[in-house]
């Protein structure tokens, strides 16, 4: 059984939660003690109606306040497959959870609230989307009771939304427009009366129809970065070395060519082995342990890539950051930047260009880059980095920054290409 | 113990029609190697539940052919049912791991916390003490847990690599932004993490990969007979360990227990299911969660972020 993975993301009081509480309740992934509590919940707020948003607001300081404040992960599933929903919060503060959030999705959900349209956090949500490079966004025009379920107040929404997007969207990128109301459960699972004039898919059945979304992408530069030497050192397993990672990117198979970075050494995979079974061939994101025909330097943060298909050698380079502290990043700062498993001390030079989300304007050279705020900057690193272009190879293209001194994860980085 | 063995041969229907979602374990085996790579002295934190023993044989994938590289911990509240324990002495044998218990009747005896009084009197809240006495005493820097996402709301929040501070307490509003499948677990002197790497799974997700695994469980989880009584619409275990009013009379019945806590709080469902296939298609057709079985949640709405909050997991 395969996972989608998706992202959703609206602003306050677009009803997201409650949409999430509607898939969930339509889908009966929700048991009956748990509906009794809500439902007693929801007559304490003086409520008659079920107030499924209080299903995913799990904090005490959320249901004071009635919003979301970090990321919620929430499962169901369908006969058909598994899906897990980042649900990240629309307040402008809390951007650096979106990214988080959607930083795992294959399809991102965004709402817009039919009576307002598009607003200053729909054109942010769609911007990380496309500079995340989630292949399939879903815009669920929402609250569409509100508006009469009004055909041309959907279209006016719908063309708002292309325009703005036209100015990031990727090649590849697909944008689908859906008129729901997650309150009386129109379009959600079910497509509904009220809206004859719409005749596409309700949101499950797109999201069921996405095949394409959990397949995984074989076509990929083969990428194995080695999290962990297996020596048992057994009278058994005596000169046994294997090593133990998860394929980041394309396939591996016994007999490849492969080169281990950063030494350069060449040999070839004799072994690939998941437990207890030996397989001939290692797939994108499959946890296996490779054992090689020689015995070549390798190490834990090194890098095993298939011959002929070596990544850039980087010593400095561009990034785009998304910047995650409180305290503002400014030039000459050093940090610890973790590539995949890998870490190194690394340096911003320059911070390039700050990018305005909202107007696109880029302004050159900032002086620093604050929370939520995503620029260029110009990073030398003390150890190589064997990096893809996150454009071309996104598995093998990002990076985190880490502050030395708090050990907090300050920033996240896209190479460039 | 043959009898846990017995249970290990995997049931043909489950190799015919896997529905366990492979990435899953991939997922997992991935979180267990970072672990061991990123801390000096981990420790699994076995309770002798499904969700610790589906730990037990993620961590035996991931450093197959080598041993697990670091111990189980079982905080034992001496509530425990005696199945439970059985089978933790049998499976540390099996794999080959190293366990370590450490007592909440220490933490008793030494005055640090005090038993609970009265009808719903629980060590459940007791074992935090104990259990952030062990990781002082062993310096442990990294637990790793089984709680899953889907159980709890405010569990529901939680990263995979969990800071906690000195007193190993979670703070919602200060965790560590976690992108892509980047971990890190760069600590300070004091701190320590929460490891959950089966946090993406769900209730059903475990059943079905203890099916197609094969993984042999304590039999309290399949029907059987004991003397039972009712409290709040649940059917309790009779033990020593319960403060019964004198209209609470124990009288046999045929049960199982869907998670395995303490006696004191873990309520029995009636239950015909002896097999694995029986017990996933109680919980497909199930209209009371899993946790709805547990009394240490229902103290109040917020009971699982309040606990966590003070070092629980």
């Amino acid at each position: 059984m395969d996972i989608l993975r998706i992202a959703t993301a609206g602003s306050v009081d677009d009803g997201k939660s409650t949409l999430i509480g509607r898939l969930l309740y339509e889908t009966q992934s929700i048991t009956r003690d748990k509906l009794e509590a809500l439902d007693a919940a929801s007559k304490r707020k003086g409520l008659d109606f079920l107030d499924l948003s209080l299903l995913t607001d799990g904090l005490i300081a959320e249901r004071e306040q009635g919003i979301t404040i970090d990321v919620a992960h929430i499962y169901f599933s369908t006969p058909r497959r598994k899906y897990i929903i980042a649900d990240t919060p629309g307040h402008f503060e809390y951007t650096r959870n979106m990214v988080t959030g959607a930083s795992n999705a294959k399809v991102s959900l965004i709402l817009v609230d039919a009576r307002h349209g598009v607003v200053e956090q729909t054109f942010r949500h769609f911007f990380i989307s496309a500079m995340l490079r989630i292949p399939k966004v879903i815009v669920c025009v929402n609250k569409m009771d509100l508006v009469g379920y009004s055909q041309e107040r959907f279209q006016e929404i719908k063309q708002e939304f292309e325009a703005i997007a036209a100015q990031v969207q990727f090649e590849g990128q697909s944008v689908a427009f859906i008129p729901i109301s997650s309150l009386y459960g129109v379009n959600v699972t079910q497509k509904s009366e009220e809206i004859s004039w719409y005749t596409g898919q309700s949101l499950l059945e797109t999201l069921e129809a996405m095949d394409d979304q959990v397949k995984v992408d074989s076509s990929q530069a083969a990428r194995f970065p080695v999290q962990y030497v297996v020596r048992p050192k057994t009278e058994k397993y005596h000169d046994y070395r294997g090593y133990a990672g998860r394929v980041a990117s394309g396939t591996f198979s016994v007999g490849d060519e492969v080169i281990a970075l950063p030494t350069g050494q060449r040999s070839k995979i004799a072994t690939i082995e998941r437990f207890d079974q030996q397989l001939e061939q290692a797939h994108a994101r499959e946890s296996v342990v490779l054992t090689l025909e020689n015995d070549i330097d390798v190490s834990r943060g090194n890098m095993l890539v298939k011959a002929g298909q070596e990544p850039t050698q980087h010593r400095e380079f561009s990034a785009h950051v998304c910047w995650l502290d409180y305290q503002a990043l400014a030039p000459g700062k050093t940090l610890l930047l973790q590539h995949g498993i890998n870490d190194t001390k690394a340096k911003v030079l320059a911070l390039e260009e700050l990018i305005d989300v909202q107007s696109l304007e880029k302004s050159a050279s900032p002086g620093q880059l604050k929370l939520n705020e995503i620029g260029s900057i110009r990073l030398k690193v003390a150890k190589p980095v064997f990096a893809d272009a996150y454009a071309e190879n996104p598995a093998n293209g990002a990076f985190i920054l880490v502050d030395e001194f708090s050990h907090a994860t300050v920033g996240v980085g896209f190479v460039n290409a | 113990m043959s009898s846990f063995g017995d249970k290990s041969l995997i049931p043909a229907s489950a190799l015919e029609n896997p529905v366990f979602p492979r990435e899953l374990e991939d997922e997992a085996i991935y979180i267990m190697r970072e672990v061991a790579a990123q801390f000096e002295r981990p420790a699994i934190l076995f309770s002798g539940g499904k969700d610790s023993i589906t730990l037990v044989r993620l961590a035996q994938k991931a450093f197959y052919p080598g041993k697990i590289p670091f111990p189980l911990l079982h905080v034992d509240t001496g509530h425990n049912f005696p199945e439970t324990i059985e089978y933790r002495d049998w499976l540390v044998k099996e794999v080959g791991a190293e366990l370590i218990v450490r007592y909440v009747q220490d933490s008793i005896n030494q005055g640090k916390v005090q038993e609970e009084s009265g009808k719903y009197a629980s060590r459940n809240a007791l074992q935090t003490v104990t259990l952030l006495d062990a990781i002082e005493e062993f310096k442990f820097d990294a637990c790793i847990g089984g709680a899953r996402r889907d159980e709890e709301k405010a569990r529901a929040k939680e990263r995979i690599f969990s800071v906690r501070d000195d007193f190993g307490q979670w703070d919602a509003k200060r965790q560590r932004p976690e992108l892509f499948d980047m971990l890190n677990g760069r600590i300070s002197v004091g701190e320590n993490v929460r490891v959950f790497p089966i946090s993406n799974w769900t209730e059903l997700d475990v059943w079905n990969y203890i099916k197609e695994e094969g993984i042999p469980l304590p039999s309290i989880y399949f029907s059987h007979h004991r003397p039972v009584f009712e409290r709040d619409g649940m059917l309790w275990a009779d033990s020593e360990y319960i403060n019964k009013d004198t209209d609470e009379i124990p009288y046999e019945a045929t049960v199982r227990f869907r998670t395995v806590g303490d006696m004191t709080c873990t309520a029995a469902v009636l239950s015909e299911a002896t097999e694995l296939d029986d017990i996933i298609g109680e919980i497909l057709s199930a209209e009371i969660s899993e946790r709805g079985a547990r009394m240490d949640d229902k103290r109040s709405e917020a009971a699982m972020e309040k606990r966590k909050q003070q070092g629980y997991f």
